[in-house]
């Protein structure tokens, strides 16, 4: 999605499963961006950009991988693209299962294969206007 | 054979371009990498995968015609 997150978005994405009584257990992460400090600058915001078309095939490979490994009701990814300023938050994933523990496994595979897998790159625009890019620890 | 390159994140800085034709006599990706380093020399200390038609390959891999892309390290989430 473009920009940040909303929190109301993440609000009626649980409200819509409502209607599916099979769930007994979601779990949800929140990535957000970090003011971190270098050499005395604060990051001020990220500015996401993606080769895309390879990043829809490898979400897609996650979202199969996972359900044939975790017992899942089902599952939503959305990540930011374009400018998330600290504090925002810039990827949301959503797990739900009939089982906590599933869940919970799920939810942590899913975020470890976007990280790895997902050619998406960050710009990190400090409080003076300079830059670095992001690399995925 | 003709190829559209496509230069990701950090690497568009380091190309000054986001987006190129090239008309490839190269046979493999490594041939085609050291054609890239000649032209843009700053590319060679730069840490990247290549994806041919939004796969990963290795430098081995023969070209094939349509898009290759340079990724630079990925930083989602």
């Amino acid at each position: 999605m473009q920009g940040p997150v909303p929190a109301e978005f993440i609000g009626n994405a649980i409200a819509k499963h409502q209607s599916k009584t099979g769930i007994g257990a979601h779990s949800i992460f929140l990535g957000q961006v970090r003011a971190d400090e270098i050499n005395g600058q604060k990051i001020s915001s990220i500015e996401y950009t993606a080769y895309e078309e390879m990043a829809n095939r490898e979400f897609h490979k996650i979202r199969e991988e996972a359900f044939s490994k975790f017992e899942m009701t089902c599952m939503h990814i959305y990540h930011s693209l374009g400018e998330v300023k600290a504090g925002e938050l810039c990827l949301f994933v959503f797990v739900s299962s009939p089982r906590r523990k599933e869940a919970f496994k799920a939810v942590e595979f899913i975020v470890e294969a976007i990280k790895k897998d997902v050619p998406v790159f960050g710009k990190e625009i400090y409080e003076n206007q300079s830059h670095q890019w992001k690399v995925n620890s | 054979m003709q190829l559209t390159i496509k230069y990701l994140g950090m690497l568009a800085e380091t190309t000054r371009c986001s987006e190129e034709a090239h008309q490839a006599t190269e046979k493999t990706v490594s041939e085609l990498l050291e054609s890239l380093y000649r032209k843009y020399p700053a590319l060679r200390e730069k840490d990247f995968q290549v994806a041919q038609n939004h796969r990963l390959v290795s430098t081995e891999t023969e070209l094939d015609s349509g898009e290759l892309a340079l990724l630079p390290p990925f930083a989602g989430g």
